[in-house]
């Protein structure tokens, strides 16, 4: 290509670009809100990226052209996340939520160079003006799949796939050992790392390794419906995490613990359009609908189904906690007496496990 | 009908034209996607080629995507070109980062010019430690490098994710797998104001710069060539193979090692579980993709950092899934790969008529 040629092209893809910036100003008199969404798996992996896609479109139901929304998803926690979150910012995303542990320092980053963007970081613990975090409580729901499990089980063996060492995958596997240790002491919980949030592969293989070793109820603290697959497959029991998994495995699933975002996200675009907003640490549960267990097996126990709901009621008006003393820590000290509980505060921190789990923690 | 004929002798006109037909290809095979996609195709190729870097801001983006890739994919091309395939950039990145990041972590409170050259010796010193045992397998057991290499990406990262979770964890960081956050002065002085381009970059393309000079113009260099195209020669000729094995590996695991420090004490600014999102793979591609040449490597990983930037905008303004990315890339590479062909072979559109010999005459050849 001549250079002439070439100098005409660029000046003519330059004007291209400009006039569609142009024209999309001018079109956008009434200024829809704009919303991105920054995801850290893909939003096929039915699980914790799916389930906030599933929030930012009933944002996009519940406002229909007053926001647009933009997604970014399979982002990267390294490097990469600053750069699409400016990105966001940049291209007049008023409003950003960034939906995985990893991207806390970039959102800070980015927020300190936008004073006028709302961002939401999901699962952190750092907030600043412009900054507020969100997390849903999901042991409540964990609890009453604990309970389940210990019903259902005959070997006597849960399995438990984990993905991290961090306090929320922690506290988690507590409050399913919690429910043991209450409906079926003699149940004992087998726990697995994987080391990934995502990982077909490692989580197939990790619900075989547990199966084959007498395991029949499998939990799941990572994204993808592998392990419901595998159960499926063998006959035995799996609960669904983060999405509504029952397709995957009919007859395995026996409950899934969903994480609905929507309310979180529609009271957040509603709180920034009315100019209410402000940076807050927002833990929402079943009480507020962002826990949600949609379904139970036809095959579990009518008594058992009529008390896991008898939980839920509980732990929406807050009779039930699975976090209420007396709690033993793994060494049998009594870490909460009788009477007292963990705050919220505590199990954001919790580094240690309760009585009845075998293994260690990972160091 | 089409028929492939050896040339005899490499085109060198088509080693330089194939990676052009084969982006051309791939341009054009965009194009008809993007339209079966129901997108303008003229404003998804501008969205992914230039609006990503169309102001400066852009332009330093570009920059710190490539600089880990271009110091990996630099490193590599000269294990390549001595014919030692070290697939393990990525766990020498991996150990950069970690070394890099213990010093930093110690001198967090430190201040002075001294900090840095410490945190970045330490993060080259990671990567070779890492291809040094490979190195050391390769030369005294004579184990393959294909395995021991990607095996021990593995292993670093697993090592890695120990430090991250264990002892480098931010005392103060509720557990979560994270170190602190570096001290000024660990950290890479950024270039260009508001922006995140780091001394990084500078160091990759002074790397390039001297491995093109000790590629052509020195006789280790050559030794090295020499040892990839006739290891027998080489081994007559009395070239130190052992030497330059361990030459070879050392020098793109330091280089490695260097982009993963770069990535902890540049962008990222402390250790955390993903510093990589499989770099060091990625230069694998880049390195054959810039013919294993010191220019051709930079502009390959400027396209392949363009790439991925371009498939995130695609995101952001158009909607566009990031499978497109991943189309992109993969077109580009099968698309190098078919063109290559025809640096050894030529197309012929009908066949040469080939005329028969009677087998009268080559029987009386063969009595004869």
């Amino acid at each position: 290509m001549k250079r002439r040629q070439f100098n005409k092209l660029v000046t003519g893809l330059a004007a291209g670009v400009c006039l569609t910036a142009l024209s999309s100003l001018s079109v956008q008199a009434a200024d829809p809100l704009k919303v991105g969404f920054v995801y850290v798996g893909p939003i096929g992996d039915h699980g914790w990226s799916y389930q906030h896609d599933q929030g930012r479109k009933s944002v996009e139901a519940e406002f229909g052209d007053k926001v647009k929304t933009t997604y970014v998803e399979n982002v990267a926690e390294g490097a990469d996340a600053q750069r699409v979150i400016y990105n966001l910012a940049k291209t007049g995303h008023k409003l950003i939520f960034t939906t995985s542990f990893g991207f806390m320092n970039p959102t800070l980053k980015v927020a300190k160079q936008f004073p006028d963007v709302v961002f939401e970081h999901a699962t952190g613990y750092k907030m600043a003006k412009n900054v507020g975090t969100y997390i849903s409580t999901t042991f409540e729901g964990r609890y009453v799949a604990g309970y389940v499990a210990s019903q259902v089980t005959k070997s006597n063996k849960i399995g438990y796939i984990a993905s991290f060492p961090i306090p929320e995958v922690i506290r988690d596997i507590n409050a399913v050992q919690l429910a043991l240790n209450k409906y079926n002491p003699e149940a004992e919980l087998k726990v697995i790392w994987v080391n990934s949030w995502f990982d077909p592969g490692k989580e197939a293989d990790a619900a075989n390794a547990m199966m084959d070793q007498g395991v029949d109820v499998i939990l799941q603290h990572t994204d993808s419906p592998a392990a419901m697959q595998a159960a499926d497959r063998r006959g035995k029991y799996a609960v669904g995490q983060a999405s509504d998994m029952s397709s995957f495995g009919p007859n395995a699933h026996l409950l899934s613990v969903v994480d609905e975002w929507g309310p979180h996200y529609i009271n957040t675009v509603n709180s920034v359009m009315n100019g209410t907003w402000k940076p807050k640490a927002n833990v929402e549960g079943m009480k507020e609908g962002a826990i949600v267990i949609p379904s139970f097996n036809d095959s579990i126990p009518a008594d058992v189904v009529s008390h896991a709901k008898e939980l839920i009621a509980g732990i929406k008006d807050g009779s039930v906690y699975p976090f209420a003393g007396p709690i033993k820590n793994k060494a049998g000290e009594l870490v909460v007496p009788e009477g007292s509980s963990l705050s919220y505060e505590d199990l954001e921190k919790m580094n240690w496990y309760v009585e009845g789990i075998q293994s260690d923690i990972p160091k | 009908m089409i028929k492939l004929e050896p040339r005899g002798e490499r085109s060198s006109t088509m080693a330089y034209l194939s990676p052009v037909l084969a982006a051309v290809l791939t341009m054009l095979t965009g194009l008809v996607v993007f339209t079966l996609l129901g997108v303008d195709p003229v404003e998804a190729l501008i969205t992914i080629l230039y609006v990503p870097i169309s102001d400066t801001h852009g332009l330093a983006e570009l920059c710190v995507k490539t600089a880990p890739i271009l110091l990996c994919a630099i490193g590599l091309s000269v294990a390549f070109k001595a014919k030692i395939w070290n697939i393990g950039a990525e766990g020498q990145l991996l150990m950069g980062g970690l070394f890099g990041s213990y010093i930093a972590l110690q001198l967090i409170e430190a201040e002075g010019f001294w900090v840095l050259p410490l945190v970045l010796i330490a993060g080259a010193l990671g990567g070779m430690v890492w291809s040094g045992i490979a190195a050391i397998l390769k030369v005294r057991f004579n184990t393959n490098e294909i395995l021991t290499t990607i095996m021990m990406n593995y292993i670093a990262l697993n090592v890695l994710l120990w430090a991250v979770h264990g002892p480098l964890k931010d005392p103060e960081g509720y557990n979560f797998p994270e170190s602190a956050l570096f001290g000024e002065s660990a950290l890479l002085p950024i270039l260009i104001d508001n922006t995140r381009v780091h001394f990084g970059m500078a160091l990759a393309l002074f790397a390039v710069v001297a491995v093109w000079v000790l590629m052509s113009r020195s006789f280790y260099g050559f030794q090295i060539k020499v040892m990839g195209m006739d290891a027998g020669a080489a081994r007559l000729s009395g070239f130190k193979e052992k030497r330059l094995a361990y030459f070879a590996l050392l020098l793109s695991g330091g280089l490695a090692g260097l982009a993963g420090v770069g990535e902890v004490a540049g962008p990222i600014g402390q250790l955390i579980p993903q510093i990589s999102p499989g770099y060091g793979y990625a230069a694998i591609i880049v390195a054959f993709l810039g013919r294993l040449h010191p220019v051709g490597i930079l502009l390959a990983s400027l396209l392949m950092a363009l790439l991925y930037m371009g498939g995130e905008m695609a995101q952001i303004s158009l909607g566009l899934p990031l499978a497109l990315t991943g189309m992109f890339q993969g077109m580009l590479l099968f698309y190098l790969l078919a063109c290559d062909v025809l640096i050894s072979f030529r197309i012929r559109l009908k066949p040469k008529k080939i005329t028969p010999t009677p087998p009268s005459i080559l029987a009386s050849d063969t009595q004869g």
